[in-house]
């Protein structure tokens, strides 16, 4: 084997493999302008109740103070920013949406008073409708079992959400909780009764009417930002025509 | 003054202790109270985490209920108790969030009026700590006091949601309420930092390492102080530092062995209540020995 001579066929290739292999690793940090999503500050500020999103001096105040940070991919602040520039796809792919407890330290800390927890609600919001989460993550898988089961009943079984939680996500993890799960047997705090209101049609006729009116809020609002938009395009092609 | 207690889900189940030794306290203090007739979940982080709105109406149905339980009898706002932090946070929130966003305000009530509820913004939003510490006052707690916790070294967990961002009876930095309570059941409030430092919440279910290291710290931090028990205000908050420590005795090669109370736990102890009706029994790690060293008896 040792003897063989190397096959210049052989060599090419590798020098190949290698320099695509630099190609790949040296990337290009920023989008140009053409690849940001111009809009998306304007559509989070909206959902998150906050033309103060605009107003962030990057100070860092909200990384500072979370008790989660050292676990983002990126920190609340660098989420500012990004959400700023417009980097929308790495905004709703980061773990960092997902990791925030809501715990409102950032939020009463800001010294801009940037709702920061809201922002991280409305992105979730918008990572999941666009699906640029990963599916077995914890986390989203929660909030939607949770979702989906208040839905329904009204009120929430803990020990339900935690069964379908794992099950969607990862079974064996369940072994890890056996340990508090018998804990919470013994002490009767575990019941496997499914807890519901009462009046289970009213509330969902609740979800069903408010889910109408927020759609059709959108739709008030898209025609109004059209009508604006032939308006204003009327008034300049008027003071076109009157000019010449 | 009567008060409309609104329980939420986790005391129904993980939390029982919690209404057990609250309700008992309550009888104790001659706090009047009824519980909200068919409330419904507040929605917890997950439904402001999928969609806002319908968030705000089921925190609105429940603030309806209230409402129109306690039918105009013209004494004041409706008072309504919530024990659970999150609960908490959710109905002031959307309390708040209606008066200042026009268009919530617009959904909601339409929405409430398709079904035949109607909620006119008369109701308060209250945590027990406020009740008792605010209005039925320390001097009258104090004198109920059958065995002073004497020595008994007491670190006071107050968790995110309840003074922060919306909760206004108390300093959202270093709130005092919890500390003085335990001065008048005669124990001493430990100093120390992590009283309002988040304790991960659903993490411990979710992402498992996370979850176990921020309870880790806020354990191990009140332990180097010196307390010989905590107390909490939450059902989750509980949960977490409570039940977990074994795990994370050892993944941290630690030796917790720290009693979790609910504060009401220990008011009730303090009032020389029976153990069963404050559910001292649901706990994991019993206070006993705490209590026997410091109290004696």
């Amino acid at each position: 084997m040792e003897d063989q001579p190397l096959d210049s066929s052989k060599v090419r290739s590798i020098v190949g493999r290698r320099s695509l292999y630099w190609d790949q690793k040296v990337k290009r940090r920023f989008k140009y302008e053409a690849e940001l999503d111009q809009g998306f500050a304007e559509r989070v500020a909206k959902l998150a109740y906050g033309e103060k999103l605009y107003s962030c001096i990057q100070c860092g105040t909200c990384s500072a103070s979370c008790p989660v940070s050292h676990w983002m991919d990126f920190t609340p602040r660098r989420v500012i920013a990004l959400i700023q520039a417009g980097y929308k796809e790495e905004v709703l792919e980061c773990f960092t949406i997902w990791l925030c407890a809501s715990c409102y330290a950032c939020t009463v800390d800001c010294p801009k008073q940037i709702k920061i927890t809201d922002v991280m609600y409305a992105l979730r919001q918008e990572a999941l409708e666009h699906a640029g989460y990963r599916k077995r993550f914890p986390i989203p898988v929660l909030a939607r079992e949770f979702f989906k089961q208040v839905m329904k009943n009204g009120r929430n079984s803990e020990s339900h959400l935690m069964l379908n939680l794992y099950m969607k996500t990862n079974p064996f993890k369940l072994l890890k909780m056996v340990k508090v799960g018998l804990g919470l047997l013994r002490t009767g705090r575990f019941s496997l009764k499914k807890e519901h209101i009462k009046q289970r049609e009213q509330f969902q006729n609740l979800l069903k009417a408010v889910d109408r009116l927020e759609k059709e809020a959108r739709i008030e609002e898209a025609n109004d930002r059209t009508a604006k938009r032939i308006a204003s395009e009327t008034v300049d092609r008027l003071e076109k025509e009157v000019h010449q | 003054m009567k008060y409309i207690y609104y329980p939420g889900c986790s005391l129904k189940s993980t939390g029982r202790a919690y209404e057990e030794s609250l309700l008992s306290v309550f009888k104790t203090l001659d706090v009047e109270y009824e519980e909200l007739n068919d409330w419904n979940c507040c929605g917890a982080t997950s439904y402001m985490s999928i969609n806002e709105s319908k968030a705000f109406a089921i925190s609105a149905r429940n603030l309806a209920l209230a409402e129109a339980q306690a039918g105009g009898d013209g004494e004041g706002p409706v008072q309504l108790v919530a024990p659970c932090s999150a609960c908490y946070l959710l109905l002031l929130k959307t309390r708040r969030y209606m008066e200042e966003y026009p268009e919530i305000d617009r959904i909601v009530r339409q929405g409430l009026k398709e079904v035949g509820l109607k909620y006119e913004g008369n109701v308060r939003v209250r945590h027990p700590v406020d009740v008792l510490v605010n209005d039925v006052g320390l001097e009258k707690i104090a004198e109920r006091v059958k065995t002073p916790l004497k020595d008994m070294q007491v670190a006071s967990y107050y968790g995110c949601l309840i003074v922060r961002p919306f909760g206004a009876f108390d300093n959202p930095w270093n709130p005092t309420s919890l500390d003085r309570l335990v001065g008048a059941l005669g124990g001493t409030p430990v100093d120390w930092s992590l009283k309002t430092r988040c304790c991960g919440g659903t993490l411990i279910g979710t992402v498992r390492g996370v979850g176990l290291r921020l309870g880790y710290r806020i354990i191990g931090e009140a332990q180097r102080k010196g307390s010989d028990l905590m107390i909490t205000t939450c059902p989750l908050c509980q949960f977490d530092l409570e039940c977990f420590q074994k795990d994370m005795n050892h993944d941290f090669e630690v030796n917790f062995n720290m009693p979790v109370l609910y504060f009401t736990q220990l008011m009730g102890l303090a009032f020389g209540l029976p153990e069963k009706e404050l559910g001292i029994q649901r706990l994991f790690v019993s206070p006993e020995k705490a209590y026997k060293t410091c109290v004696g008896g």
